[in-house]
């Protein structure tokens, strides 16, 4: 049995299920939907199983050089709480598990967080005009200046967006729009690149398997 | 009681978080406590799944809507945990196999879906109504056409002008909604650690 031409015929049946939706909601779509979520869903504890809990969770627990390590109960005990959510006499315990999560992350966002997400991009943001030499790097720096800094001033709401802050605001405004207009554009462009990806993948591979070359 | 345990635990853990990144002598509590985060959060994964599965078992039990589909994902979640946990992850082997053949595909055309509904709602979203939204309109259009070979193909500049928009006003509003969005998160951060903050513990006060 070649099982790679079975994978192909797996994956071409599933696209084509899937691309049926494109005419209208089918059962073809709703089974090969109701597939990937479950298979997905299957996936991911099971990468769970393998990539987080056995490496960081079980071999502290149990090292390979023998004994027990019981301080590693603790994670342990908080995830199973966390789990007991879903039986509800007990479903409170897993408020210990959610409140270790949301300080460990709020510790995490205020400080690992903000240096990368705020501080270095105002590093970044912290440049000479002439940088780069021509009157356009010249222009390019002032945009990128002005652009972040009127584009802070439109998320500013403790004051009323008049006068000068009402112009910067505008001209933030008008830059996030180009940004928003970039972004999107840029999104368009993965999701084609990806339909085109899927279309080779039937017209290059499936098709041939039934002796049918392009 | 019921609430000043867990809030005592988010202010030891946030703060602990915190002093590590300022007092090397509190580092490894706080990579220790790192490794807990990721242990515990990770549990959440099953959460997910008993909550799946109750789901499409009581669709089934109770005859709900679009039910005779919910044995396929009951089915294909119960075939991705037998492969995985019978014959391993390693690559050739059953899961890989299905990982690779099935979903990689269909993942893969669920997001190439996306395009034909993306070109439909910016159609509607786009119909110019001021002149900001042309602009939104025009930067999408020239970054698309810039990535595209029939872009240098109409005028040989608009591959460099498609650059120029992503690396110029695409990063300054990029770092605006960046920077604004940290500080919301320090403040928000500020308000979960010092217990002002409490919805993520149901709502109680």
């Amino acid at each position: 049995m070649n099982w790679t031409v079975i994978g192909i015929w797996l994956g071409a049946l599933l696209s084509l299920s899937l691309y049926s939706f494109l005419y209208k909601d089918n059962p073809f779509y709703k089974f090969a939907e109701h597939l990937f979520v479950g298979m997905s869903a299957g996936y991911w504890v099971i990468y769970t199983i393998m990539n987080v809990l056995i490496p960081n969770w079980w071999n502290n627990l149990v090292p390979a050089e023998g004994g027990m390590q019981p301080i590693w109960l603790i994670p342990g005990v908080l995830g199973l709480f966390m789990v007991l959510r879903v039986v509800p006499k007990l479903s409170g315990l897993s408020r210990f598990s959610l409140a270790l999560i949301v300080g460990t992350g709020a510790g995490l966002s205020m400080t690992a967080m903000f240096q990368t997400n705020a501080l270095a991009q105002v590093n970044g943001t912290i440049i000479a005009l002439g940088q780069g030499g021509g009157w356009f790097d010249w222009v390019s720096n002032l945009i990128l200046v002005a652009g972040v800094v009127c584009g802070l001033v439109y998320f500013f709401f403790s004051k009323a967006h008049t006068g000068v802050i009402g112009g910067a605001a505008n001209v933030g405004i008008t830059l996030l729009m180009v940004a928003f207009g970039a972004s999107f554009g840029y999104t368009v462009m993965a999701r084609i690149s990806l339909l085109i990806g899927q279309t080779q993948f039937l017209l290059f591979d499936w098709l041939p398997t039934m002796g049918i070359h392009l | 009681m019921r609430l000043a345990i867990p809030l005592a635990i988010t202010f030891v853990a946030g703060m602990i978080m915190i002093l590590q990144f300022f007092v090397p002598a509190t580092q490894s509590m706080g990579e220790s406590l790192q490794e807990w985060y990721m242990i515990v959060a990770s549990f959440a994964i099953f959460l997910g799944s008993v909550n799946l599965l109750y789901v499409h078992t009581h669709r089934i039990r109770f005859k709900g809507r679009n039910w005779k589909y919910s044995p396929v994902t009951i089915i294909g979640f119960a075939a991705m945990i037998i492969t995985g946990l019978v014959f391993g992850i390693e690559q050739g082997k059953p899961f890989d196999y299905m990982f690779t053949q099935m979903m990689v595909p269909m993942g893969a055309t669920m997001f190439s879906l996306l395009a034909f509904f993306v070109a439909s709602a910016a159609f509607r979203a786009f119909r110019a109504s001021n002149w900001r939204a042309t602009l939104l309109l025009i930067s999408a259009f020239v970054v698309m056409l810039g990535r595209v070979p029939i872009g240098a193909m109409i005028w040989g500049r608009i591959p460099l002008i498609s650059e120029w928009i992503m690396q110029v006003p695409n990063l300054a509003g990029q770092r605006a909604v960046m920077i604004g969005a940290a500080m919301g998160m320090v403040a928000t951060s500020l308000r979960m650690i010092f217990g002002i903050e409490r919805s993520y513990l149901g709502g109680a006060d």
